[in-house]
This record gives structure tokens, C-alpha cells and sequence, in this order.
């Protein structure tokens, strides 16, 4: 074996950005838009969604029929990776739970999200000061909402004004039509005394005003699988992409990066990385680095950024870069509606995010837990994948036959076939997404024991659940059922008891982790100022869910693109005062 | 237990051996793969990681799983489970049995429960019919699969056959209404571009909606 060597650029950026996802994407864009030098690293392939996409394919076009095998949401889904990659382990502490679910491609896991995107309200940016639960962001709601603003003329969302105390409206587009099983949902829900409004998306229901690079929506309701009309938003496809165009930014793809290289005076100096395509180490420099490779990501090289001048790892002398690590909360319940029974035919693909939200508005002085959680909603007439019909069998013992009379569960032949079609487009599901609090005692750290593949040390967790969100997901609970039962559906999910927490996922499995190197104005309890700018360090940024002091019941996107454009312009003033 | 011994507490004591000895036992000759081995095209291809291409390739060249007894015994199962009918074809006109035959390859989880359910199903058979499930005549068919359809109701000895027989239902679902003839049955009239006005006229006054 020979020699190890650390090629050295000679090549010199402004900026360097790891990752490409929500974060990177918009830091990228911004500055590259400004004229701005910038260099991004992402850890997986280019991925274009005009070409890679695999929407409006057939199942029968993949021999697995979307079987979730090598991707964790099926083989259509947009997203490489999955909750497990192989050789890049992650390990857990104590026999708790933590599940970490990872994209390398560009654009990240923006390929293939709901695009549920929901701006945080007041009471989300000030928790302590609202009800104590929580602890206060160093800005508000008042200096975000110009950046909410701007995202939503740049890339697009649809939904309605609703006035909302805690759910603020913005810029929108109008939303798409209901289905007829997202009517009999908002009609259940009002009867069960639950707020439903239309869905908030980032999906082009019309032509985006002044934008010629991206097309409208043509309802196929695949936006999982990215879209190549780039008619919602993926970063690839409305960030990336057109950052690239201006020339001003450049794209490594398959470079894993190992940690923030680091000068005598301290300073930021580049960032060292290993390239997947040829295994080699390489160094690359710049007068300002941004990480941006999602929260859990980011920690983990700022603490494996290890040097003379920050023995605690980079932007760490807190010791608080990996705790308050967040996930939202998470339960669900499935059923079916009878009504729908043997429903008429037609495409009802609509957008795929949600059309329609339940979001929280209820008084916490009548609960048991601190704040809450927004519904989301599925069912309908979908496009057959793996696992098609797999309730059939089940649900056909529940509810009588056409002619009245019960039979057994199961079954096989002509009867069974007639079944397969009398279920199908009958289903109806809902989701809760909640807030959890933000706690330094749930973490991520470095393994002292364990590398992955590339030698870097990797990530060890601790997450623990609280009575708070455990009664919350009780709550979840007794709500979806109030609105089944109003709306005459029949539950077919189990159900969800104490012994299992009321159906609460695990953490992690929400894929909404946040909090890792927290924002704040004492150096002593948070990594970064209100800027995103470290304090040990200030030329270096975060722009992932890694500065969130505490996500609300909201989608932590949209807040993500909002911070990640405001810590740009940011930067492009510190530099024109020369500060940076 | 030997074989003869096995056989005895089977209660097998007068029936050909050698059928049993056919019906179950895998076949030693290196088998060819089945069908499609190189049919992965550019759509199947599009947007795949390298080692998700790698992958395929690999499960697309590997010999069959299912010998030819076990194969033809599926695609019986199959057609039980989704015969022609007025509106479609069945599971074989759909070629469900591609399907499978893939994907124990791609989720090795199915191998062990298919293979010992086809055998336990077989060893039933043999049992009471004193031939295979193929070589027991419909009525006979018919007969043991009333008895492992119905999973609530499957008498506690035939329970590992209810088992069984849930997860090939499932798997013969899944291939059928995945394939070009399942998505017409079903009727799914999506994934085509197109614009979403929302409910139809007619299905809203159908459910007394027209005024919402």
C-alpha cells in the first residue's frame, strides 16, 4: 500500500458549502447570485430531477413494483439512502432509540418531501416567554417573516390565509381542489370539533410569476419521486441547478467531507474530504465555510474538527454542539370509509403534499402536555405499488358484502378479486407531526469506538421521549379517532395503547431532526449567534436544522430556507464591510 | 427420524415414496435463470445508483430459486387466488410468477416461508390425496385451500398453511395489481399529466356533496 496523500487545491473560493440540501441550496443560490465564489461539497451524486426522476413510471417498470429495498420509501421514491447506508454505521447509547435517516445526492431529502411547508409561528421562536416550556430563540417570528416572505415569492407554496394566531400565513398560490375523501375527512373533522384547513405546499398549482425555468404542476401527486417539470421544490432542481448557471458556483459531487480544516489564528481555513469516485484525500480552501449537511451531519464534523485552538471539537467550547437534538413527534391511524366502497373511477392523483392540514389550535391550559401537533391526511385511489391490497383480506371479514352478509377474513378467487376492487380508493389515513421539546439531555456525540468505511469516526446517540410528548401522542390518538368515528370510518389500524407509548415513532423517524449547534446570545449555552455564525469561529456558518433552539409542530424546511437565506445576506454584508 | 421414520409419523406408510420424494425435494441441477435476465432497459435504469444497477443486474442473472414442481405449483396457487374472470385475466396471464421469482431474490425473507409452505402444502396433500397439491384434482384443491384461506378461522393444525397462504395471497396481490392487466382491473386512471379540478360533478352529487 503506498503512501497516503492529501491532494491540496490550488484553487481558491469565496465560499465552500457542505451539502446541498434545503440549507446549502439556498446559501448557494444567494451567493452565487451575488457574485459570490462558491465551491459546494455533497457527499452523493449529481441528481438532476429533470432526468433522474423516476415520475410517471409504471409499477410494473421496476421488477421490484416500488418494494422499499434499496431505498426506504420504495424504489420511485426520489431519495437515495435510507434510515441505514451501508458501511456508514451509526451507533446508539444506553438501549435508547435514535434513527437517522441520511440522503447523499444532491438536493439531499429535498427530492422526496411531503413539501408540507409551514412557516413557525410566534410562539414556536418564543417558547420560555410563551408558556416556559421551552426555551427562547434569539430572534422572533418579526425577523424571520421577511425571509418567509422571500421564500415564498422564490420558490412557491400554495395554501390560504387563515389568520392563524400560530400558523402564519404567507404568499400564496391557490391550493388544490379537495378529493372526495379529504371532503369526508373535513366534514368528519368539523363535526369532531377539529380544525381542517386547505394543505400548505411548495408545489407550482400555477405558473410561478417570473420564473421561466420551471414548469407548473401537472397533478400526477409523485412529487416523492422530484419533479422534472421542477414544479415543487427540490434544492437541486430550483436552488442548485440555476446557482451553477450563474457560474459562480461549482459542484463536487461524492465528496465526504472529514472535517473543517482549521489555521493557527483559529479560523476557518477549508475543508478536508474524501472523494467517493477515487477513495483519495482532498483539501480544499476558502475564507468562509458553511456546513450545511444536515443537523446530525454537521455536528458530526465540527466535532470531529478537532485542534489546538478548539480541543473541543470546532465551534464547541460550549460543549453543546450535538445536544438539544430534536425530532418532531410522530403517530398515526389508518381506516377505511365504507361510503367509498365500490367508488366511482377517475384520476384523482392531485398534488402530491398535503392538500388538505389539521392544524394546532387548541388551548394547552385544558391539556396535559405543552403545545402540539398538526394532522396531516391520506387515502384515495393511488397508483398500485408493492403491498397493494394487503388490508384486503383483512377488512373483507369487517364489513358486509353487497349482498349484506358477513363472510370470513381472507379468501381466494373471484370473490376475492371482486373484494380487491371493492376496497380500492377506500382507505383513509392521518398523520401527526408535533413538537418535542428541545432537551440537552438527548444528543449525538462521537463514538469513541467506531469509523465507517471512510475512516471517519461516526455519530452515537441518546434519545429519550418525555412524558410531553408521550401524552401528546395520546392525545393524537383520541383525536383521530373522534374524527373516524365522525365521519362513519372504521379503524384498521391497532390499536395504540400506554404499552407502546400511543403509537409514538421512534425518534428519528420523522426525518424533521434538528437543534444539534444551537443559536443563542451566550457563547456558554449555544454554538452560533442569531446570524448562524459560530461564535468560536466567525467564519463559519450553519445553515441546516442544526441552529434551531426549538422546531414548532411545523415542517422544519421552510424555516431552514428562511434562516439559510438570511444568514447569506448576512454574509454578503459582512463582507462588503469587510468584516469577513 | 429417518425417512422412514418421518414417514410413519406422517402416517405415510402405503403411498408412493417416490412422489413424496419428488414433491419435496430441491432440485440439485444448477438451474437456469428464469425469464428477462438482461430486459433491464433504460427506464428501469433511470436515476439508479450504481450499486442499485449492480443489483438488479446481479438478481436478474442468478439461477431460479423455485425448481419447476414448486414453480407450477405457485402459478396453480396464483390462478386460485386471482382466477380470469368477467372484467381481467388471472395471476399467470400477468405473469405473477416473474414477479415472485424476483423478488425472494430481492427480499430473501420470502425464500425459507414460501419453500417450506409449498412442501407443507405438498406433505398435506399427500397426506389426504395421496398426491401433491398439482397432482390432487380441483376438488381437492379446493378443498385444503377453504382450509388455510381463512386465517380466523384455520383449525390450530392447519395454521402454518393459513400463514403461508397469507403471505403468497399477498404476494400474488401485489405482482397482479402491479402488473399492466392488474392497473386496468383496479382501475387506477392516474399518472398521466393532466389538471386536478377537483371531485367530479357527478361523484359530488352521487354523495350529496354538490353544495360543498
Amino acid at each position: 500500500m503506498g503512501d497516503i496523500q492529501i491532494k491540496k487545491s490550488t484553487e481558491k473560493y469565496d465560499v465552500i458549502i457542505v451539502g446541498s440540501g434545503a440549507g446549502g441550496g439556498m446559501a448557494g443560490y444567494v451567493l452565487a447570485k451575488a457574485g459570490v465564489k462558491v465551491l459546494m461539497l455533497e457527499a452523493g451524486p449529481f441528481f438532476d430531477p429533470a432526468k433522474d426522476s423516476k415520475q410517471l413510471q409504471w409499477p410494473w417498470q421496476s421488477p421490484r413494483r416500488g418494494a422499499s429495498v434499496t431505498r426506504a420509501f420504495g424504489d420511485f421514491d426520489g431519495a437515495y439512502g435510507g434510515w441505514q447506508i451501508d458501511g456508514e454505521p451509526y451507533t446508539l447509547k444506553d438501549d435508547t432509540e435514535f434513527t437517522w435517516f441520511r440522503s447523499h445526492m444532491l438536493g439531499g431529502r429535498t427530492n422526496h418531501w411531503g413539501r408540507i411547508s409551514l412557516r413557525m409561528g410566534p410562539h414556536d421562536f418564543k417558547g420560555k416567554t410563551f408558556d416556559g416550556a421551552t426555551d427562547d430563540w434569539p430572534i422572533s417570528y418579526d425577523d424571520v417573516k421577511p425571509y418567509y416572505d422571500k421564500v415564498d415569492r422564490l420558490i412557491g407554496v400554495y395554501g390560504t390565509v387563515e389568520g392563524l394566531e400560530n400558523d402564519p400565513d404567507g404568499i400564496f398560490l391557490p391550493p388544490p381542489a379537495p378529493r372526495l375523501n379529504e371532503i369526508f375527512i373535513m366534514q368528519g373533522a368539523k363535526k369532531a370539533g377539529v380544525k381542517v384547513i386547505p394543505g400548505r405546499g411548495s408545489v407550482l398549482t400555477k405558473p410561478l410569476p417570473g420564473n421561466n425555468d420551471r414548469g407548473a404542476c401537472f397533478f400526477c401527486g409523485q412529487c416523492n419521486r422530484s419533479c422534472k417539470a421542477y414544479a415543487d421544490f427540490s434544492s437541486s432542481s430550483c436552488l442548485v441547478i440555476p446557482a451553477i448557471k450563474t457560474g459562480n458556483l461549482k459542484v463536487i459531487p461524492n465528496a465526504m467531507v472529514r472535517e473543517v480544516v482549521v489555521g493557527k489564528d483559529g479560523l476557518a481555513k477549508g475543508v478536508s474530504y474524501i472523494s467517493k469516485d477515487d477513495m483519495m484525500e482532498y483539501q480544499v480552501n476558502a475564507g468562509i465555510v458553511i456546513l450545511a449537511a444536515s443537523a446530525c451531519s454537521s455536528a458530526r464534523i465540527l466535532l470531529n474538527s478537532k485542534s489546538t485552538t478548539h480541543p473541543n471539537g470546532l465551534a464547541n467550547s460550549s460543549g453543546i454542539i450535538g445536544k438539544y437534538l430534536h425530532d418532531s413527534t410522530g403517530a398515526g391511524m389508518s381506516g377505511i370509509l365504507p361510503q367509498l366502497l365500490d367508488r366511482k373511477r377517475y384520476n384523482e392523483d392531485g398534488v402530491g403534499s398535503a392538500q388538505i392540514l389539521g392544524p394546532w389550535v387548541l388551548d394547552n391550559k385544558k391539556l396535559d402536555f405543552p403545545r402540539g401537533y398538526h394532522i396531516e391526511f391520506g387515502g384515495g385511489m393511488r397508483m398500485p405499488s408493492y403491498g397493494f391490497g394487503s388490508n384486503v383480506p383483512v377488512v373483507n371479514g369487517i364489513l358486509p358484502g353487497r349482498d349484506g352478509k358477513m363472510k370470513d377474513a381472507g379468501g381466494f378467487g373471484k370473490s376475492l378479486k371482486d373484494d380487491y376492487r371493492r376496497f380500492y380508493g377506500a382507505n383513509v389515513g392521518m398523520s401527526g407531526r408535533g413538537m418535542a421539546i428541545a432537551r440537552e439531555s438527548n444528543y449525538c456525540e462521537i463514538d469513541p469506538n467506531v469509523v465507517d468505511k471512510y475512516g471517519i469516526p461516526v455519530l452515537r446517540f441518546y434519545y429519550k421521549w418525555t412524558d410531553a410528548e408521550i401524552k401528546q401522542a395520546k392525545h393524537m390518538q383520541e383525536t383521530f379517532e373522534s374524527i373516524m368515528h365522525a365521519m362513519g370510518a372504521i379503524i384498521t389500524s391497532k390499536p395504540a395503547g400506554k404499552e407502546d407509548n400511543y403509537g409514538l415513532h421512534t425518534p428519528g423517524d420523522i426525518i424533521h431532526e434538528v437543534g444539534t449547534a444551537r443559536m443563542g446570545d451566550d457563547p456558554k449555552t449555544s454554538a452560533l449567534n442569531k446570524w448562524c455564525q459560530a461564535h468560536d469561529c466567525k467564519n463559519l456558518f450553519v445553515t441546516d436544522g442544526a441552529p434551531f433552539v426549538q422546531q414548532g409542530d411545523k415542517n422544519p424546511t421552510w424555516t431552514i430556507l428562511a434562516l439559510s437565506m438570511r444568514t447569506s445576506e448576512y454574509i454578503i454584508d459582512q463582507i462588503q464591510k469587510k468584516n469577513l | 427420524m429417518n425417512r422412514r421414520e418421518s414417514l410413519k409419523a406422517l402416517g405415510i406408510t402405503t403411498i408412493s415414496t417416490g412422489l413424496l420424494l419428488d414433491a419435496c425435494k430441491t432440485d440439485d441441477k444448477k438451474l437456469k435463470p428464469v425469464s428477462g435476465a438482461d430486459d433491464l432497459g433504460d427506464t428501469e435504469l433511470t436515476g439508479l445508483e450504481e450499486f442499485e444497477k449492480e443489483r438488479l443486474r446481479k438478481l436478474k442473472k442468478e439461477p431460479a430459486f423455485f425448481n419447476e414442481h414448486e414453480r407450477a405449483t405457485l402459478i396453480a396457487l396464483g390462478d386460485w387466488i386471482i382466477p380470469k374472470d368477467e372484467v381481467s385475466g388471472s395471476a399467470s396471464d400477468a405473469k405473477v410468477i416473474d414477479f415472485i421469482e424476483f423478488i425472494v431474490k430481492d427480499i430473501p425473507e420470502h425464500q425459507v416461508p414460501l419453500r417450506g409452505g409449498l412442501k407443507w402444502l405438498d406433505v398435506q396433500c399427500l397426506n389426504r390425496y395421496e398426491h401433491s397439491f398439482t397432482g390432487s384434482t380441483e376438488q381437492q384443491q379446493l378443498e385444503i385451500l377453504e382450509e388455510i384461506a381463512y386465517p380466523k378461522k384455520a383449525k390450530p393444525e392447519m395454521h402454518q398453511g393459513a400463514v403461508f397462504f397469507s403471505r403468497l395471497r399477498d404476494l400474488v396481490a401485489t405482482g397482479f395489481y402491479t402488473s399492466e392487466i392488474g392497473v386496468k382491473d383496479i382501475g387506477y386512471a392516474g399518472n398521466v399529466p393532466g389538471h386536478w379540478d377537483g371531485v367530479p360533478k357527478d361523484v359530488l352529487a352521487q354523495y350529496n356533496l354538490s353544495d360543498v
